[in-house]
């Protein structure tokens, strides 16, 4: 019984990382389209580097007005995230298939791996 | 140069890393950072956002298929996740106060070290009985083979441990998978089959990059800009050289490329010595 289950977490959690990453890249691609259309005939500058100090809120905020302006570097951000958030779909879905094996051990491992990401996401300690 | 010759150049280079990685092994986050910061004069910073960024998307890319036909080890995955995301968070805010000079050159040592381990020749084993705390820790499992399925066992998960805090540090500071430690991690110490240590250090690329990633995106290393060629570009060439893969074992393709690689590697050596990165 335990077998089956293992085989059907294995088939949703491969197809859940090929859609995100399919759509993460469709996103980020017609972003670049619409970056391109009103800004590829620029001259490129290479910036120098500039360490910020953004915050997961402040940035997500920024996306999302970006994208109801309809600005190409917000879609591209945007796809960038997805991109970001499907290995963490994964470790949840992984969660919730280990919840239902009543794999106790393992539910323990995959929430200190759900809490390492979470403490990376709040600025990363610093 | 115009902003759309720029980035059709990075997206052709992006493919070429990306088809090199794949078929070397060595995944084309590593071949990437090389190329953008060697020859398309881009930051190193912005070099190794781009890098970590496309490594999972190659991860979670490949890994789909590897997950579905049961290849890949869920549960070693998760396990050993928690030393790798750990090193990754650690990795990532050291590179915010590491000198840029240090990181190139830590770079292309790691670069040379993976190339030549590429070419290494891979022995196969399979452990019959596990250790008392890989039992435990229920570190075991089967794997599809030509002659049916082959149950394998773990040991030295200590051992592994600590390897993959390394591999995640690794990961966090240079912005690669290092796939090479995770497969030495799990191949040489923990004795897990080759094909199950590859496809697992695979599948965990994703959530150990992802660990630092939102550090760099926080910190401003990840430009939309740069990352979109790049990463679309590293996706399409991984898939290309899996494909070639498939038809062909490229055994003198290989040698080369762990040539090509090398020079690129003392290149950026040579250039972080001089203080040119």
């Amino acid at each position: 019984m335990a077998n089956i289950k293992d085989k059907d977490l294995q088939y949703i959690i491969g197809n859940l990382l090929r859609w995100g990453v399919w759509t993460s890249l469709a996103i980020a691609f017609i972003g670049g389209v619409i970056y391109l259309s009103s800004h590829g005939l620029e001259t490129v500058h290479h910036p120098k580097f500039v360490e910020q100090d953004h915050h997961m809120p402040g940035i997500l905020q920024e996306v999302f007005q970006g994208i109801s302006a309809g600005k190409g570097t917000a879609f591209m951000m945007l796809g960038v995230m997805l991109l970001f958030a499907t290995p963490i779909m994964r470790v949840i879905f992984s969660l919730i298939g280990f919840i239902l094996e009543k794999d106790r051990l393992y539910v323990v491992i995959t929430l200190i791996v759900l809490m390492i990401i979470f403490v990376s996401v709040h600025g990363g300690l610093g | 140069m115009t902003v759309l010759a720029f980035t059709l150049i990075l997206f052709a280079g992006a493919y070429c890393a990306g088809l090199i990685g794949s078929l070397t092994g060595l995944g084309g986050g590593v071949v990437i950072i090389p190329l953008l910061s060697v020859f398309l004069g881009v930051d190193i910073q912005y070099a190794i956002g781009a890098a970590l960024v496309s490594v999972i998307a190659t991860s979670s890319g490949s890994a789909a298929a590897y997950v579905r036909e049961g290849i890949t080890n869920m549960r070693i995955g998760m396990f050993l996740e928690i030393a790798t995301t750990v090193g990754a968070v650690v990795g990532a805010l050291l590179a915010t106060i590491a000198p840029t000079h240090f990181i190139a050159i830590l770079f292309g040592c790691i670069l040379i070290f993976s190339a030549m381990n590429s070419l290494r020749k891979k022995a196969v084993h399979v452990l019959k009985e596990s250790s008392p705390l890989a039992q435990r820790l229920k570190l075991y499992g089967s794997y599809p083979t030509a002659n049916g399925e082959v149950e394998y066992g773990t040991k030295n998960v200590a051992g592994g441990f600590v390897m993959m805090i390394v591999a995640g540090i690794l990961s966090g500071l240079l912005g690669i998978g290092s796939g090479a430690l995770k497969v030495i991690a799990m191949d040489n110490i923990m004795r897990i089959p080759f094909k199950v240590s590859t496809t697992t250090s695979n599948f965990m690329m994703g959530v150990t990059a992802t660990a630092s990633a939102v550090v760099y995106l926080q910190r401003g290393y990840i430009q939309p800009d740069i990352c979109m060629p790049v990463v679309i570009g590293v996706l399409l060439g991984a898939l290309t050289g899996a494909r070639i893969l498939i038809r062909s074992s490229p055994e003198k393709l290989k040698i080369f490329f762990a040539i090509v690689i090398t020079l690129l590697a003392l290149q950026m050596i040579y250039n972080g010595a001089t203080g040119r990165i």
